[in-house]
């Protein structure tokens, strides 16, 4: 049996590489890529403690968790797509207009 | 042991998977990673006893994501590869090393409250499969989350279906306007042969 503080470090760890993703990517289909992979690792959390305690209401947020990321996914890809017809780019140095 | 060996393989897989998904130029390869990474992570999902979120996992993300993704990938160039201009990466490599420093202290340290009882204890639709099969009958994962998911998580439930339609008409309505015209290549040439086609017809 693995301790739960592995299944949380490993949690913590992929949470911190699409952290880093969401800092660094200046395109906008990439940074939903790092969104992504911080979903996950949410959901690794989740079905990590929820299995610990011998509780399943960790598994059940990480269903709801998945159910939002995907109708994020959907309104975000219809974004992207207007946005790209808009600008011929997702750079997000092209989209920005406010200099701040 | 095994337990051990199939953790340590899905976490070094998902850990390097996720890395190329996050620094690498291509948007292929990035999203592909993204896909084997999400495989991996339902491996976990497996492992913790949660065989209905692995497979839901599967289904949802690595299908219907990815094919979302992918679909909207034809809409963007994704052979080029992508040019980012970055300003200060070592700032970025800093912050994102201090976030993961402060989350590995946080996640490992003792857990404060020990008493936490369960509020929906695994095996709760035993009694319930018990009646409905006879006795023998053992209640899996899928039992337990059928029972909780609609009884004590109905409105949850409910909400989500709501927020998916929701997301459906606003991406449809979103993506469908002028979905005759193509992005990456030139308008004007298909306009002058549609000009020339609709003559021609006269």
């Amino acid at each position: 049996m693995i301790g739960i503080s592995h299944y949380l470090i490993l949690s913590g760890l992929l949470f911190s590489i699409g952290f880093i993703g969401v800092l660094r990517r200046r395109n906008l289909l990439m940074l939903f890529f790092a969104t992504e992979v911080m979903l996950n690792a949410v959901n690794i959390a989740f079905a990590a403690i929820g299995s610990y305690y011998g509780d399943l209401s960790g598994q059940m947020f990480a269903f709801f968790v998945i159910a939002v990321a995907a109708s994020e996914v959907a309104v975000g890809l219809g974004l992207l797509i207007v946005l790209y017809k808009k600008y011929g780019s997702l750079d997000l140095e092209v989209i920005a207009n406010m200099k701040g | 042991m095994y337990e051990f060996i199939a953790f340590y393989v899905f976490a070094i897989s998902t850990t390097i998977l996720f890395l190329i998904t996050v620094m690498s130029k291509n948007v292929l390869y990035a999203m592909t990673s993204l896909a084997a990474g999400m495989v991996m992570i339902s491996g976990f999902f497996f492992l913790l006893g949660a065989d209905f979120l692995g497979v839901v996992q599967l289904i949802v993300y690595v299908g219907a994501v990815m094919a979302l993704y992918a679909f909207a990938m034809m809409f963007f160039d994704a052979t080029k590869d992508i040019k980012e201009k970055h300003s200060n990466p070592a700032l970025v490599f800093l912050l994102g090393g201090l976030m993961a420093l402060v989350f590995v202290v946080i996640f490992s340290a003792p857990i404060i409250g020990e008493n936490i009882e369960a509020l929906y204890p695994v095996g709760g639709a035993a009694e319930l499969v018990a009646n409905a099969y006879g006795p023998g009958m053992i209640a899996g994962n899928t039992h337990d989350v059928g029972h909780i998911l609609f009884t004590k998580y109905l409105v949850p439930f409910e909400l989500a279906a709501v927020m998916l339609l929701v997301a459906m008409i606003a991406g449809i309505i979103l993506a469908g306007k002028k979905m005759d015209h193509s992005l990456t290549t030139n308008d004007d040439e298909y306009e002058y042969e549609d000009e020339i086609l609709k003559e021609e017809s006269k």
